[in-house]
């Protein structure tokens, strides 16, 4: 399954209800807003660095450079990936579930 | 995942409810595509997390904020074939509802459950 | 594969048309083919013919309206949604006799149906709302 979340985890809770209902296996793409759940230093990193150890968590790059960071300044273990990617995501996986 | 009779394929639709109802439209239009997708026989299921267990409380009176109460509509969908109502219990525990709460018979289910539902699905329509 | 594509939101207002059409503009160019676009909510607002942004900025209608013909997209406007939200094709206009229709070329106003379809008949359905 591939799980996309496109608003901040400051904002709603789309973040943190996607991460309950994840399992071993899952890919979970950050994109738009959501991409500030995968910054290094917010009080989400340790929460998002345990969940990569579990999950294959993704952030789109054109999203995270558009709001001023870079690849850099995601957490480790977080994929940059462009729009390329993440449709070669959505043919990887068997289904797609947007957290709204 | 899919399954084939004669040549009608049959995909296992998950509707994925999680907006309170009348702050918004979402409510109300995702019912809408349960409806007419119901004549479409397909193996459909709605899943209620977060706010979206509030779609099932009973006694929406709406007469004062001037919007039609569309929760009758719950009720309807066994009519329709749809029956397979599944809500989420931490959302339910969090909102300090319980099944007596709902309009309708549901099944409430927990983390891994709802992830194994989750698993099951072809198509899943997020609003 | 086939992709189906649902856009929940208008243009402008959220990011999901924008998001929607990047996607499918990557696929397209991956190969891949896109059974239709389907617009609900809001999202039927991405097909009105009467926008004049900002022209400094992307256009967002005119730039479906580009990618549908370049590939011969089907861009759906739910009918429900559309009705809610004033958005007539020629038809809608006259048999509800309002003196104007609004939907910008490329786009076509129908049924629920047709995202149940595009469900049923895709490979993936991708979902972009806010």
């Amino acid at each position: 399954m591939l799980h996309t979340v496109n608003k901040s985890p400051f904002e709603k809770n789309a973040l943190e209800s996607c991460l309950r209902f994840t399992k071993e296996g899952d890919a979970v793409l950050l994109l738009e807003d959501g991409v500030y759940a995968a910054l290094q230093k917010t009080a989400f990193d340790d929460k998002m660095t345990e969940a990569s150890k579990r999950i294959k968590i993704y952030a789109l790059l054109p999203d995270v450079e558009a709001r001023g960071m870079r690849a850099e300044d995601l957490i480790a273990g977080i994929q940059p990936v462009d729009y390329g990617k993440f449709v070669d995501l959505v043919v990887e996986n068997n289904t797609v579930q947007a957290w709204l | 995942m899919d399954e084939m009779t004669g040549d009608e394929v049959i995909k296992k639709f998950l509707y994925l409810n999680r907006k309170a109802p009348y702050g918004s439209i979402y409510a109300l239009e995702s019912l809408e595509v349960v409806l007419i997708g119901a004549a479409f026989d397909q193996d459909v299921s709605l899943a209620f997390i977060d706010d979206g267990v509030y779609q099932l409380k009973k006694n929406q009176e709406t007469k004062a904020i001037g919007m039609k109460n569309f929760s009758p509509t719950y009720r309807a969908l066994e009519g329709y074939d749809v029956e397979k109502l599944y809500v989420d219990k931490a959302s339910m525990d969090a909102r300090g509802l319980t099944e007596e709460d709902l309009i309708v018979p549901v099944e409430i289910l927990d983390e891994a459950q709802m992830v194994e539902l989750m698993a099951q699905q072809d198509v899943i329509l997020s609003f | 594969m086939k992709f189906g594509i649902l856009v929940n939101e208008g243009p402008y207002q959220h990011q999901a048309s924008d998001s929607a059409y990047n996607f499918t503009k990557a696929a397209l160019e991956k190969g891949h083919e896109i059974f239709r676009v389907f617009f609900y909510h809001d999202g039927v607002n991405n097909g009105t013919r009467l926008t004049v942004p900002p022209q400094d900025d992307r256009n967002i209608v005119n730039r479906w309206t580009e990618l549908a013909k370049q590939y011969n997209l089907d861009l759906v406007l739910c009918i429900a949604a559309a009705q809610r939200r004033g958005l007539l094709d020629e038809n809608e206009a006259k048999r509800h006799n309002k003196d104007a229709d609004n939907i910008a070329e490329g786009f076509r106003i129908s049924g629920l149906g047709q995202l149940v379809e595009a469900g049923i008949q895709s490979d993936r359905l991708v979902v972009f709302g806010d």
